[in-house]
């Protein structure tokens, strides 16, 4: 992952001076880094976001400290206590003033529309990630209220529990069994919404091993707060032996087994499947499984349901 | 016989929405019996139920505004403990009524909390500045605040009969379809919002027109008071803007109710038309709040620098930019849903353009203030402070415009963070600080100083206490809506911003206390001229409060700042200008229509939700013939004699005259 806006002669002064503020914003931030969240990112994406979101803050501090500053300083120094001060109560207009008012604020947006320009297209979630390196597949089904990861190379499945090479890049796709969700590794950086009948993609590497937190960033009912799942990155050789642990081991993820995992359940404990039928994830995602199944009733519901959809 | 209505509707096995209840519906009670004991219904009757006059619906809609922000910060206390108490344990509020209560007050703060006082605000104090007698379509208007009053009534019975939405404030579906919402809760929401959503847009039609048709000889556009122009810019969206929503939840309905599948997820419903068309409205609708705030702060900045607003041009023109790009940002709020990168940039580019407009705003307030004789009133401090939290909040609006951040902030508690800092510093400090100015000019007696800057300084540390932590927790990668969580690293900030909602509680008790306190001391308090804060623009003209008619002979304006004009030439000739030659003046019958149209909408709205077919027909008859009757009517104006004018307006002019001789000496030459 190239992320270096790369600094040609005529922009290197600008770049310095948007360095400069980068870093500033860093020192204003930098207490949260090591803690977990997007400021402590565990791959190139992650830091890339976090990278520009620090040129983006630092470009506007340098002016909106200054501003937040001068308000301040009018608002006391031109207080009707002041003797000092001047009072200028025709002051209402200067070409100049007017003219400084509208360019700066254009001027950062001139500024910060190449930053969000390139950056959108650097990091468009859909865009590969070192297309040298084969990557490793997965496919996410988010169910109410569970994660669904399924690893159509290795025939295996696993519910909550997201096991990965680290160094490899990841290439996601993703679906919905019922409700929107979004599928979010905070420290693996980009998110992005599952819906069902439709398929995301996404791309995600973790550089080192470890356990990170993910979770749904779009409240999809009841269970909602129990959709945390954990993100083993683990070395090479540790992925396949868990993958070689995994296959012909318990259940098969079959149209009957995931009809029974739709129904709206919480997951107090990760599993696995033994066995994937292959083109289940195409299935759910061309609908050609149901859309699982809502709650029986509400309040006030009762004999609204029977008119099922 | 009662649809799906039974008494298992009753939330008989919670208790605190069962007690909450309870004690309302015992106030309200009480409320009632201390009127009709007092004697005071005939008043209530006459003088506000019915009152078609656009000081007295204005007044209405703010009070609607105030009661449900209590509501709707009552429910941010049980949110904000709640995740106090939730880490790694199920805290007090299960999902099932924690989901009712994020949505409750996503919707009661929007709709029924922060639309009210803004549009009560604009109602009172629109006619005033244009120097007119009363709005377009005066009976027009009291319906709009009934149907508004429905629609928060709705809403609020839903915590005792049924249930509200657990969806959000945005009923995404599928969520919100019949399939995954089988309860009346998002039909409670619909309802709720559509009748109130026909009283936004009549409102909208009726202050444009106003604004558009009906100003005082002499004012051209430009010469409008800028609060007339946000006032402007801001009906111009709700007219274009309220009917997308109108057309969105429609479908959304006839998903519900007649199987049909705009949004459903099978037989071709399209979720991503729902997130398209009701951010379609829903960006719009942040501008719809903030313009008017804008205008607010414009014009408490102005008057206590004691200057005219510095580049009054400069700000219509952003007023109207904003109120333009608006339109063209919606995306910005799913960046994340994978549209590709041309969109996304092209959306995000466009949001941070928006921040021009605002950026220069700030720019002109901050200028005003430059060579000013800044008084410290307490709606001067509402001003600088929300100029210092507003920009905080742009500033962060401005990095969720940027795509790639926002893949890792949306639906973080930093956006959380991003929009209360926007709409509580922007949005509710410019209510507050609208409230504080016009009260006097409403009510003929100020607000207290001392507890209304005691209110001011404990919701700014109450604000910044409660939402800072807030961006914190969103960088460490919490989203909002978790009912219950398990990273320790997020504790100590939910902590904090659970204490912040301490302090906010002192502001609140503040405010309270101002209200009472000043309505004790209102003699000591009393503003005899018209004009305690020396104004500039025309609303400070007439006495406190201005008769029915506003003012006895309209103003001839001829400049930006016509009241000032009319004080300087006074203070100079040290005369007021000669009598005008008094005549009658007509003006609209008060009209029992909003209440009755309101009255039998409720029901239809009640009966909607809960299937009650017959009482549906009843209702929308009932009020199709209150409209007919209305319609129907042959006597719409009453006299008020030329003698009655004069007379009111001779008072008027004495205590000018009074205020002229004590002043005249200390003030300097202009
Ligand atoms: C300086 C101008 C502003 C910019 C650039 C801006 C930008 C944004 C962006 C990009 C989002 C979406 C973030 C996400 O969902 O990931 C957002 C959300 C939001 N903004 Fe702003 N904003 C600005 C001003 C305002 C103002 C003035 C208000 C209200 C008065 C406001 C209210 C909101 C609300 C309510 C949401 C979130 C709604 C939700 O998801 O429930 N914003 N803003
Ligand atoms: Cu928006």
């Amino acid at each position: 992952m190239n992320m270096t806006l790369v600094p040609t002669a005529a922009a290197a002064r600008r770049h310095a001076t948007r360095l400069r503020a980068a870093i500033t914003a860093l020192a204003l931030v930098a207490p949260l880094a090591g803690c977990g969240g997007i400021l402590d990112p565990q791959g190139p994406i992650g830091a890339a976001n976090r990278t520009i979101l620090l040129n983006a803050l630092g470009i506007m501090l340098v002016i909106v400290v200054p501003t937040i500053i001068a308000t301040l300083a009018f608002a006391w120094w031109f207080r009707a206590g002041n003797p000092r001060a001047r009072y200028l109560p025709h002051f209402a207009y200067s070409g100049r003033i007017e003219l400084i008012v509208w360019s700066i604020p254009t001027l950062v947006i001139l500024f910060l529309g190449g930053v969000i320009w390139i950056g959108s297209h650097e990091l468009d979630p859909a865009k590969p990630l070192n297309p040298s390196q084969k990557p490793l597949e997965v496919q996410v089904v988010s169910l109410d209220w569970k994660w669904l990861f399924i690893y159509p190379d290795q025939g295996v499945a696993s519910v909550n529990d997201l096991v990965i090479p680290a160094g490899t890049p990841v290439h996601f796709s993703l679906t919905s069994a019922s409700v929107m969700n979004v599928f979010f590794v905070p420290q693996l950086g980009s998110m992005i919404y599952t819906m069902n009948g439709m398929v995301t993609q996404l791309w995600l590497q973790a550089d080192k091993t470890a356990d990170l937190p993910g979770l749904s960033a779009q409240y999809s009912g009841d269970g909602f707060s129990d959709m945390g799942f954990v993100v083993h990155a683990v070395p090479q050789q540790d992925f396949e032996a868990w993958v070689a642990k995994t296959r012909n081991n318990g259940p098969t993820l079959d149209p009957k087994s995931y009809g029974q995992l739709a129904v709206q359940s919480r997951v107090a404990k990760p599993f696995t499947y033994g066995a994937v039928e292959s083109a289940i994830f195409n299935a759910v995602a061309m609908q050609h499984l149901p859309p699982g199944p809502g709650p029986d009733s509400g309040r006030g519901g009762v004999d609204v349901h029977n008119r099922s959809e | 016989m009662f649809g799906k209505l039974t008494w298992d509707a009753i939330p008989w096995d919670q208790p605190i929405p069962l007690v909450a209840g309870a004690v309302v519906i015992v106030l309200l009670l009480g409320v009632i019996a201390w009127v009709i004991l007092k004697g005071y219904l005939p008043y209530l009757w006459r003088e506000w139920i019915t009152s078609v006059d656009h000081k007295r619906v204005g007044v209405m809609y703010t009070l609607l505004g105030i009661v449900m922000l209590v509501r709707g910060f009552i429910d941010a206390i049980m949110m904000r403990s709640q995740q106090a108490l939730a880490y790694q344990a199920p805290g007090y509020l299960p999902p099932e009524h924690y989901d009712q209560i994020f949505s409750a007050h996503g919707t009661i703060m929007i709709f029924f909390g922060a639309m009210p006082f803004m549009i009560g605000l604009m109602n009172f104090a629109v006619p005033l500045q244009l120097g007119v007698r009363d709005v377009a379509f005066p009976t027009l208007n009291s319906t709009s605040f009934w149907l508004t009053a429905t629609g928060a009534l709705l809403v609020n019975i839903s915590l005792v009969v049924g249930e509200f939405a657990r969806t959000g404030w945005l009923p995404y579906p599928p969520l919100s379809e019949l399939a995954y919402s089988p309860g009346v809760g998002v039909d409670y929401y619909v309802w709720a919002l559509q009748i109130s959503g026909v009283g936004t847009l009549m409102s909208g039609i009726n202050l444009v027109t106003t604004i558009l048709k009906m100003r005082a000889p002499g004012m051209s556009y430009l010469r409008m008071p800028i609060y007339c122009w946000t006032a402007l810019a801001s009906n111009l969206l709700i007219v274009a803007a309220f009917p997308i929503l109108t057309a969105t939840l429609a479908m959304l309905t006839l998903d519900r109710y007649l199987g049909f599948h705009f949004f459903t997820n099978t037989a071709g419903g399209n979720v991503m038309m729902f997130v398209n068309l009701i951010w379609a409205w829903g960006h719009p609708e942040v501008y719809i709040l903030v313009l008017p705030a804008f205008g607010i702060f414009s014009e408490v900045i102005s008057t206590f620098s004691s200057k005219p607003l510095f580049g009054y041009r400069s700000m219509v023109m952003a007023t109207m930019f904003i109120c333009v790009v608006s339109f063209m940002v919606w995306l910005h709020h799913f960046f994340t849903m994978g549209a590709g990168a041309d969109v996304n940039a092209a959306f995000g580019i466009a949001t941070s353009i928006i921040a021009v407009g605002t950026g220069v705003k700030v720019y002109n307030w901050m200028f005003t203030m430059y060579g000013g004789r800044i008084r410290f009133a307490t709606p001067m401090l509402w001003s600088v402070g929300f100029i210092v939290t507003f920009v905080i909040g742009g500033m962060t609006g401005v990095l969720l415009a940027v795509p790639p951040a926002d893949f890792q902030l949306h639906n973080s508690l930093f956006l959380v963070a991003h929009f209360h800092n926007v709409i509580i510093g922007g949005v509710v400090f410019a209510a507050f600080a609208g409230l504080t100015y016009w009260f006097p000019k409403a009510f003929g007696f100020r607000l207290h100083e001392g507890w209304g800057k005691a209110a001011f300084w404990f919701s700014l540390a109450g604000f910044y206490l409660t939402f800072m932590p807030l961006y914190v927790a969103g960088l460490l990668g919490m989203t909002r809506r978790l009912q219950h969580y398990d990273l320790a690293q997020w504790r100590p900030w939910v902590l904090l911003a659970g204490l912040g909602v301490v302090v906010t509680c002192l502001g609140v008790a503040c405010q309270i206390i101002q209200l009472v306190v000043s309505i004790r001391e209102r003699v000591e308090l009393r503003d005899e001229m018209g004009d305690p804060w020396d104004g500039r623009s025309l609303e400070w003209a007439t006495t406190s409060p201005p008769p029915a008619f506003n003012f006895a002979v309209l103003p001839d304006v001829r400049g930006e700042e016509p009241y000032w004009e009319i004080k300087r030439r006074a203070i100079e000739t040290q005369q007021l200008a000669d009598e005008p030659e008094y005549q009658a003046i007509e003006m609209p019958r008060n009209s029992p229509t909003g209440f009755i149209t309101a009255f039998f909408s409720t029901l239809t709205g009640f009966a909607l939700i809960w299937h009650i077919w017959w009482l549906v027909v009843v209702g929308l008859v009932a009020a199709y013939a209150v409209f007919v009757w209305f319609a129907w009517r042959d006597q719409d104006e009453y006299e008020i004699p030329a003698a009655e004018v004069a007379a009111a307006d001779r008072e008027r002019r004495r205590a000018r005259e009074a205020w002229l001789r004590a002043n005249v000496r200390v003030r300097e030459p202009a």
